[in-house]
Order: C-alpha cells, then sequence, then structure tokens
C-alpha cells in the first residue's frame, strides 16, 4: 500500500462525501417540508366571480381587487373555515390586524354558510367582506391546499406573499409587516 | 378451496374499493388519459401520495378538476401547465428537464459512469497487484532452476486433470 500515496488519500474521499452529505441534510432540518413553493407570487389575483358570505344577493368578483374599485387599498386575504383547526388560533390574531387598520378579505374556503356566519358572529369579524367559496373553485386556482393561508395582495391587484399555515405576530413581523408597509407607502405615494 | 375462497373474497374486496370513486366520462377514451394523469401527479397535501391514492379533499377536487379538465378538451400537457400554473412545479412527480431540475435527471447515469469508472480503477489495480505479488519474494537457487520437481510436476499434472474431469 505505501507504494501508492494517491490511494491513501482516495480513502478519505468516504469520509468528505459523509460530511457533505450530513451538511446539506443538517440544513434541511429547519426547512418545512410541507411549504410548497408558490406559484402565484408576482401575478394579478386570479378571476373570479362568487357570493359574499353575508349577503349572498353580492356578488364579489376579481374586480373588486383591482386598483379602481379597491381604491388602491393593500388588502390581506385569509383563507379560512370552521372546520379548520388552526383557523380558531389565528382568527384573535387577524381580529388584532384588523383594529390596526390593516384591510382583510375573507375567504370561506368550503365551509357551510351559517356555520361560518355563526363563527364570526360568535368571534368577532375582522374582514371587509367574506368571499364564499364552498366548492373551492377559487381555492384551486391560488393553488390552496389547507387552510389558513394568507395572501398579501398589493394595490394593483398583484400577490405579493404567500403564507401557508397560521399568521401570528412571529410571522406577521417576520413576513408582512414590512413589505405590507411598503406597499401602503407605495399605494400612498401614487 | 380455503386458496379459492380467499382468492375470491379478496376479488369481491377489490370491486367494492373500485366502486367507491366512480368518474363517469362522457367519452371512454378519456379515462386511461385520466387515469396516467391522477398517477402522476402528486397530491399537495399528502406529500409521498398521488392523486389516484389519496383521499384527502384536496384529492378528491383535484382529481374532479382533472376529470373536468378533459372533458373541455385540454391536452394532457395543457392540464400540467394549468396545475404547475397554481400549484407549482411540485405536483408534477415526473418533473420537467429545467434549469433547475436537470441535476435530478442527471445525477442517475453520472453515478453510474461512476461507479463503471471506478469499478475498472479496482480492476486494473488488482490486475497490477497481482503482477507485483508474483515477483515478491525472490526465488530460491534451486527453484530458480528448477520451479517444480519430477514429482511435483506430476501431481500438478494429475490434479488439472481431475479438475478438468469436474468441470466437464
Amino acid at each position: 500500500m505505501s507504494s501508492y500515496p494517491m490511494n491513501r488519500l482516495a480513502l478519505f474521499i468516504p469520509l468528505i462525501l459523509c460530511i457533505a452529505l450530513g451538511g446539506f441534510l443538517f440544513s434541511s432540518l429547519d426547512k418545512d417540508p410541507q411549504e410548497l413553493p408558490s406559484a402565484l407570487v408576482g401575478q394579478t389575483f386570479p378571476d373570479f366571480s362568487l357570493e359574499e358570505l353575508n349577503d349572498s344577493q353580492r356578488r364579489v368578483s376579481s374586480a373588486d381587487f383591482r386598483g379602481e374599485s379597491k381604491n388602491g387599498q393593500v388588502v390581506l386575504v385569509n383563507i379560512w373555515a370552521t372546520w379548520c383547526f388552526a383557523c380558531r388560533i389565528e382568527h384573535p390574531y387577524l381580529n388584532g390586524l384588523a383594529e390596526q387598520g390593516v384591510a382583510i378579505i375573507g375567504l370561506n374556503y368550503k365551509d357551510n354558510r351559517l356555520l361560518a356566519q355563526q363563527w364570526l358572529a360568535e368571534r368577532g369579524d375582522p374582514y371587509q367582506m367574506t368571499i364564499f367559496d364552498p366548492q373551492g373553485t377559487l381555492g384551486i386556482d391560488l393553488g390552496v391546499y389547507g387552510a389558513p393561508e394568507t395572501y398579501l395582495v398589493d394595490a394593483q391587484g398583484i400577490i405579493r406573499h404567500r403564507r401557508v399555515g397560521v399568521v401570528d405576530e412571529r410571522i406577521w413581523n417576520k413576513e408582512f409587516r414590512d413589505l405590507y408597509n411598503q406597499l401602503v407607502e407605495q399605494a400612498s405615494g401614487e | 378451496m380455503v386458496n379459492k375462497l380467499c382468492l375470491g373474497l379478496l376479488l369481491i374486496s377489490c370491486e367494492l374499493f373500485a366502486s367507491a370513486d366512480i368518474v363517469e366520462f362522457s367519452d371512454e377514451e378519456l379515462r386511461p388519459r385520466y387515469q396516467q394523469l391522477i398517477a402522476e401527479l402528486r397530491c399537495p397535501k399528502c406529500q409521498n401520495q398521488n392523486l389516484a391514492d389519496s383521499n384527502s379533499p384536496i384529492s378528491v377536487d383535484l382529481r374532479r378538476q382533472v376529470q373536468r379538465l378533459l372533458e373541455e378538451g385540454m391536452s394532457n400537457q395543457q392540464i400540467k401547465a394549468y396545475l404547475t400554473s397554481r400549484y407549482s412545479d411540485f405536483i408534477l412527480y415526473r418533473p420537467q428537464v429545467k434549469q433547475n431540475t436537470w441535476f435530478l435527471w442527471i445525477a442517475p447515469i453520472a453515478l453510474l459512469f461512476l461507479g463503471l469508472l471506478i469499478l475498472y480503477r479496482i480492476s486494473q489495480r488488482q490486475k497490477s497487484t497481482d503482477g507485483i505479488n508474483q515477483s515478491v519474494g525472490e526465488p530460491t537457487e534451486e527453484q530458480a532452476k528448477d520451479p517444480l520437481s519430477a514429482d511435483d510436476q506430476l501431481r500438478l499434472r494429475e490434479l488439472l486433470k481431475n479438475t478438468n474431469g469436474d468441470s466437464n
């Protein structure tokens, strides 16, 4: 063996590979495998026309997400349902955000109208309006695969951020606050 | 007898499971395409199942959507594009060859060639070390003159004959 110095170095290759693999796996530990890359960030909010939850005569459409009818408002779109347990945890925080003046539009996803109305009556209604989507059609167009989900939509109706899962204070401060303030500033500047 | 009974029960149970999810098509030719699509599309919620295997609500919805799109006359490619524009590439179990996926496609072939290369190098090395082992150790004077004695030659011939016989 001693006549092959290169062999000695080659013996370290598996060790180096193991360390590299270990490093890769270790760096993946923090990543949430449930979190999918979003296909819609940077895209316009999809077209739709659905009933309002509390007023079945009123139709909400994608026009409500375009600049004109929204008065250049930056909004959060929150997907929720009464069957969604995490939504219960999230709801009080949304109430708080609404009190701070953040415009939130609800998207009631694959739910029962009466149960949903009852839920809002009991827990408070942070939503400026709530889109009623019992079939989940808008859900499919948004790429929703579970509730809650929250989208930040700018004044032009373009989706700027998506959060799958509960939005709480930590997530708001980390992912939404700065971007939201920046978008609001842009919208008022125009 | 018992085996036949078991087989019968098994077949009946398959029948029952299959009937749980009846999909009607206006044109029966759409069915194989539907089966192929839902086998290749991944459930976004239950991540290690395809749409065909999963019973989660989102999979049920997406299966229905795939059926609807097929009825609308969309091609398989269009349906996949429709879903990836909403659920990202994640939904494809068979990823497209793109800038960030070429490694996935190349890696198995590259590893195969790497393996073959290593195998080749090892066999080469063995050949050369065999040669070295043979030359190791100086033969004594006697061996040099006459590597095998007459007796040994005879035994060797016997042995060779026997092994040849065995192999035939």
